[in-house]
């Protein structure tokens, strides 16, 4: 079992109960049982988790650098798509 | 008692202080950073435990020796650790070995001492049984992967598992200390642990594709005393290397 012939994980982390799993990093491994004792040893190490997730970081679909204008500009100019333009009663604190 | 009460305390706590030193000359020369991390961290959860017990131990004998007094200032034939646990690292296999065989036992043997009828001692096995479970989790399954991995990986790993069975059979041996605490309910009989210990070791040992080596094979009385203090030249140089600050420099402290 040389390095090179174990596979790449993604690692996400739930830190509390209700929150969602977080990407903390990764790590080689060579299966999903290893990855998920190996995720323990590297990234729960002081007291960070209550759930680990691997996920083999091949079969993760990414968006390409190079569709980032048509995917992403669109967006900038609808400023009226966020939450901004309700006057909001002076009672509710906190938003 | 009280004497056998604390040898069995120095077994303990020898036994996981010499295994956390072997496993921390690891760092920096870890297979692979993950494994590395890893046998870092059973490290150092056998040092918290040893600490727990040699703690135990200065009280019980009541001499005022503190844990560190008891680590540092003995000399290995005060030491009363398992003969397995002081054999040098070798290759990882031979790591991977060595600790699978210690950490079902060392389950095993915390899962008695839960209900020990000297409260102080169930109350450490209580907080060190959770880190073993998972210590004896890890070493079956890295076991398997290089049993039931490449042919050269099987055949390696099979020379490890029959080199470090010559010293199973002291895990399981009894003498008046042992007997003299069971009396009394306060630690289980070794030879009691064996039927479970070898059940769930065959069934890891079957799923990683090697063969159990022979029974006979852990049983020569030449390899057992470490309990009584009859070491190998072993750990004579890890003792050596772990006290050499405190023997040169005593009582430094930073």
């Amino acid at each position: 079992m040389s390095r090179s012939t174990w596979p790449l994980w993604e690692v996400f982390v739930r830190s509390q109960h209700g929150l969602a799993h977080k990407h903390v990093g990764s790590l080689h491994a060579p299966d999903a049982e290893m990855a998920i004792n190996n995720a323990r040893d590297v990234y729960t190490r002081r007291n960070e988790g209550v759930s680990i997730w691997v996920v083999k970081a091949a079969d993760i679909v990414a968006s390409s650098p190079s569709d980032k204008e048509p995917l992403f500009d669109p967006a900038s100019s609808k400023v009226y798509r966020h939450p901004t333009f309700f006057p909001m009663p002076d009672e509710i604190k906190h938003m | 008692m009280n004497d056998a009460m604390f040898q069995y305390l120095l077994r303990l706590g020898d036994t996981t202080l010499v295994l956390s030193q072997r496993l921390s000359e690891w760092t920096g020369h870890g297979p692979v950073l993950e494994e590395e991390m890893a046998v870092a961290n059973t490290a150092l959860d056998l040092l918290g435990q040893a600490r727990m017990w040699l703690t135990l131990a200065g009280e019980v004998e009541g001499k005022g020796r503190d844990e560190d007094a008891l680590a540092y200032l003995r000399d290995a034939p005060e030491y009363r650790n398992y003969l397995l646990v002081e054999r040098v690292n070798g290759h990882y296999g031979d790591t991977v070995a060595r600790q699978f065989v210690f950490d079902i036992w060392h389950y095993l043997l915390l899962k008695r001492l839960q209900s020990s009828s000297d409260e102080r001692v169930a109350a450490i096995a209580a907080k060190a049984i959770k880190e073993v479970a998972y210590h004896a989790r890890r070493s079956s399954d890295v076991l398997v992967r290089l049993g039931d991995g490449t042919d050269f990986s099987q055949r390696r790993m099979q020379e490890s598992l029959d080199d470090v069975w010559r010293h199973v059979g002291e895990l399981f041996h009894d003498d008046e200390v042992t007997q003299t605490l069971a009396a009394s309910g306060v630690v289980p009989l070794h030879q009691s642990l064996k039927g479970a210990w070898y059940e769930h070791v065959a069934a890891v040992i079957d799923e990683a594709t090697l063969v159990m080596p022979p029974a006979e094979e852990a049983e020569h009385p030449a390899h057992r005393g470490g309990i009584q203090g009859r070491h190998t030249e072993a750990l004579g140089y890890l003792l050596a290397e772990m006290q050499h600050l405190q023997r040169a420099y005593p009582g430094a402290t930073w």
